[in-house]
C-alpha cells in the first residue's frame, strides 16, 4: 500500500503536518524514533503531564498538540521506528524497528527531523558529568530526574533560562548560570526589531528571567574561555571574565549555545543547503512551503532553520497543504486560502528570531576552538590536529575525515562536522561555502546485519495515532 | 549523578521498572531510556572510547552523539538513549570497540 504522505518525526512540525494532511484527506504515515509523540521540545509530554516542574507551555501547548495528534483519524503512527535509508525518486523509506527492517512507499515525504543542540567544544567537554543542557532537560521530561550536587549551566540562549527555572522548581539547590556572550549583544540585538510582533515570546522570556531571580539563581555574565576539568569526571569548571580567571566546583556541567538544524538526512540525500551566517549553521534550501531541491521531499520545522515550536507547527501545516496540492487534492486557490492564516501565525512566531539570533550569537570560538580541544568526540581528534590537516592540504571536511578519521566514528560527524569545517575555513582563509560539509551516507544510523537480514514488515509497531 | 523525584510522576503511583546497570539494580520510571537508567545508577561511565580508552557518559540524550553506546541485553553498540527500559533489562558498559562474536553469526 502506498501512503500519500510519509512524515519523518513526531515533534511539533511532524504532528501538525500529520493532523493537517489527514484533515485534507491524505493517507498519512508518521514514523518517529521515540516511543511517544512530542519530539524533543515536547518529549514525553503525556507521561510528564503532572510534573509541577514542567508546568507552563510545555504541558499546555505540547499536551494539546499531542492530544490532537492522537485524536486525528487517518494517521498511521509508527513510534520507535528509525529511518535508515530514503530513495526520494522512488518514494521508498527503509526503516528499522524492534530488530527488523521494513519499507514504506510514499507519494511525498516530509522530513520533520528537527534540531540538535549546537556542539560546544571546550576543553574537557568529553568528561563524564559534562552534558548538553538539553540532555538534562530530556532527563527531567522522561524520567523526572535532576542532577545532584553542584550544577552549572554554561552558555547562552533561551533554553538556559528555561532549564534553570525547571531545575530550580524541581528542587536543585546549588545551581549557577555562567552566561557567555558579550555586553554589547543586547544593544545590537535591540536594533534587529521585531519586538512588538514578537512581544508574546519576549514576555515569556522576561517572565523566565524574573522567576530565576525570585528563586535565587546565581548568574555570572560575560563568561568566556570555559573549560571543564576533573579526573575521570568533571569536578571544576574554569572561565575568564574580563581579565580575571575564575573557578567553581561542579558535579554536573550543562553546556548550551543554541540549537541548529539536524541536516544529516537532508545532506545524505544531496539536497541543496545554504550556510546561515546569522545562526552559524547549514540549512536546507526551502521554498515558502518547505519544499526542498528534490521534487518529492519537503522539510518542516527546525530541521529547515531554527524558529521554535510554533513556527515549526506552522511549517508542518504548510508542507501538508502543499502536499495536498501537489497530489491533486487542492487547487492553487484553495491551497493559498488555507495557507493564509497559517502564514500569519508563522510570521508572528518568527518575529523575535532576528533579536534572539543576535542576542545569543555564539562567540567566534564555537567553530574554532583552541588547539587542545577535542572536536571529534568519537575518534578523539583535536582542533590542533584538524588545523594541521588543513595546512597539509585538506580543503574540506570529507578530506579531513580521510586524513584523520574525524567524522568517521559512530556519530558520523553529527557532532564535529560543522566545527571541522569552521577550523578548515579559518586555517585556509576560506568561506564555509567553499569548505563545504560532510556527505553522510545511508544507513543514517548504524544497524546490525541481523536487522538488515530480518525484513519483516509486520514487525513494525503501528498504532493509529 | 541524577536522582528521581517521586513528585514528577504522582499520577502513575510511581510506576517503576527495575533494570540492571553493570549488575546493579536501579529503579527507573516507565518510559525512560536505558541511558537515563545509567545516569540514575551513578555508574562512572557507560563506555570507554575505542581510541584512547576514555570514560564516557551520555552527552546529548537525543540520539545524536553516540556517547551512550552500551551493551543492552547482550547486543553491543546500542544507543541507550533511544532504548526504553523494560523489566529486567541488563545494561552493560561498552568497553572499546564492539568485538565480533561467533554467536552473532549463528
Amino acid at each position: 500500500m502506498i501512503t500519500d504522505l510519509a512524515i519523518v518525526g513526531a515533534g511539533p512540525a511532524g504532528m501538525a503536518a500529520a493532523i493537517e494532511a489527514a484533515a485534507l484527506g491524505l493517507s498519512v504515515t508518521v514514523l518517529d524514533e521515540q516511543p511517544a509523540p512530542g519530539g524533543q521540545v515536547f518529549r514525553a509530554v503525556e507521561a510528564a503531564a503532572s510534573d509541577p516542574a514542567l508546568a507552563g507551555e510545555f504541558l499546555d501547548a505540547g499536551g494539546a498538540l499531542a492530544k490532537a495528534f492522537r485524536a486525528a483519524k487517518g494517521i498511521a503512527y509508527r513510534p520507535r521506528t528509525t529511518l535508515w535509508h530514503l530513495d526520494p525518486d522512488a518514494g521508498l523509506l527503509s526503516v528499522t524497528s524492534s530488530g527488523a527492517t521494513a519499507e514504506i512507499e510514499a507519494r511525498r515525504v516530509v522530513l520533520a527531523t528537527g534540531a540538535q543542540e549546537r556542539p560546544v567544544p571546550i576543553p574537557g567537554w568529553t568528561l563524564p558529568g559534562v552534558m548538553s543542557a538539553g540532555a538534562a532537560q530530556i532527563l527531567l521530561k522522561t524520567a523526572g530526574a535532576v542532577p545532584e550536587g553542584a550544577v552549572v549551566i554554561a552558555g547562552q540562549g533561551p533554553l538556559c533560562w528555561l532549564l534553570a527555572v525547571q531545575l530550580l522548581r524541581a528542587g536543585v539547590e546549588r545551581l549557577t548560570l555562567l552566561e557567555t556572550g558579550s555586553g554589547g549583544a543586547l544593544r545590537d540585538a535591540l536594533r534587529a526589531g521585531g519586538l512588538w510582533t514578537g512581544r508574546k515570546l519576549l514576555a515569556k522570556g522576561v517572565a523566565l528571567m524574573r522567576e530565576t531571580r525570585a528563586r535565587g539563581l546565581k548568574v555570572v555574565r560575560n563568561v568566556r574561555d570555559l573549560r571543564a576539568e576533573g579526573d575521570g569526571r568533571v569536578s571544576t569548571v574554569r572561565w575568564r571574565q574580563g581579565t580575571r580567571d575564575h573557578a567553581l566546583a561542579c558535579d554536573t556541567l550543562l553546556l548550551h549555545e543554541g540549537v541548529i538544524p539536524s541536516t544529516h538526512i537532508t545532506r545524505a540525500l544531496g539536497l541543496d543547503h545554504d550556510w546561515d551566517e546569522r545562526q552559524l549553521c547549514w540549512r536546507p534550501r526551502l521554498d515558502e512551503w518547505g519544499a526542498t531541491s528534490h521534487p518529492n521531499v519537503a522539510v518542516a520545522g527546525d530541521g529547515g532553520g531554527i524558529g521554535g515550536w510554533e513556527a515549526a507547527a506552522a511549517g508542518g501545516r504548510l508542507a501538508a497543504i502543499d502536499a495536498a496540492h501537489r497530489l491533486g487534492r487542492l487547487d492553487a486557490a484553495a491551497r493559498d486560502g488555507r495557507a493564509a492564516g497559517v502564514r500569519k501565525a508563522q510570521r508572528a512566531a518568527l518575529a523575535l528570531r532576528p533579536f534572539l539570533d543576535r542576542l545569543y550569537r555564539p562567540g567566534p570560538g564555537i567553530l574554532t576552538p583552541a588547539d587542545d580541544t577535542i572536536v571529534c568526540r568519537c575518534e578523539e581528534i583535536t582542533a590542533g590536529q584538524i588545523r594541521g590537516a588543513a595546512r597539509r592540504g585538506a580543503a574540506g571536511p570529507n578530506q579531513v575525515k580521510a586524513f584523520l578519521r574525524a567524522g568517521m566514528g559512530p556519530c558520523q560527524g553529527r557532532m564535529c562536522g560543522t566545527v571541522v569545517a569552521g577550523l578548515i575555513a579559518e586555517t585556509r582563509g576560506a568561506t564555509m561555502e567553499q569548505v563545504g560539509a560532510l556527505r553522510p551516507r545511508a544507513p543514517f544510523k548504524p544497524m546490525t546485519v541481523g536487522e538488515l537480514a530480518n525484513a519483516r514488515p509486520e514487525a513494525m509497531p503501528e498504532l493509529t495515532a | 549523578m541524577f536522582r528521581r523525584r517521586p513528585e514528577a510522576r504522582p499520577a502513575q503511583g510511581g510506576r517503576l521498572v527495575e533494570v540492571f546497570v553493570a549488575g546493579k539494580p536501579v529503579q527507573v520510571p516507565e518510559g525512560a531510556s536505558a541511558a537515563a537508567a545509567v545516569l540514575l545508577s551513578g555508574a562512572p561511565a557507560i563506555r570507554t572510547t575505542p581510541v584512547g580508552g576514555a570514560p564516557r557518559l551520555p552527552y546529548c540524550m537525543i540520539g545524536i552523539c553516540f556517547d551512550c553506546l552500551a551493551e543492552i541485553d547482550g547486543v553491543a553498540n546500542r544507543q541507550s538513549c533511544l532504548v526504553p527500559v523494560a523489566p529486567g533489562m541488563r545494561i552493560e558498559p561498552q568497553v572499546g570497540a564492539r568485538a565480533a562474536r561467533i554467536e552473532d553469526a549463528a
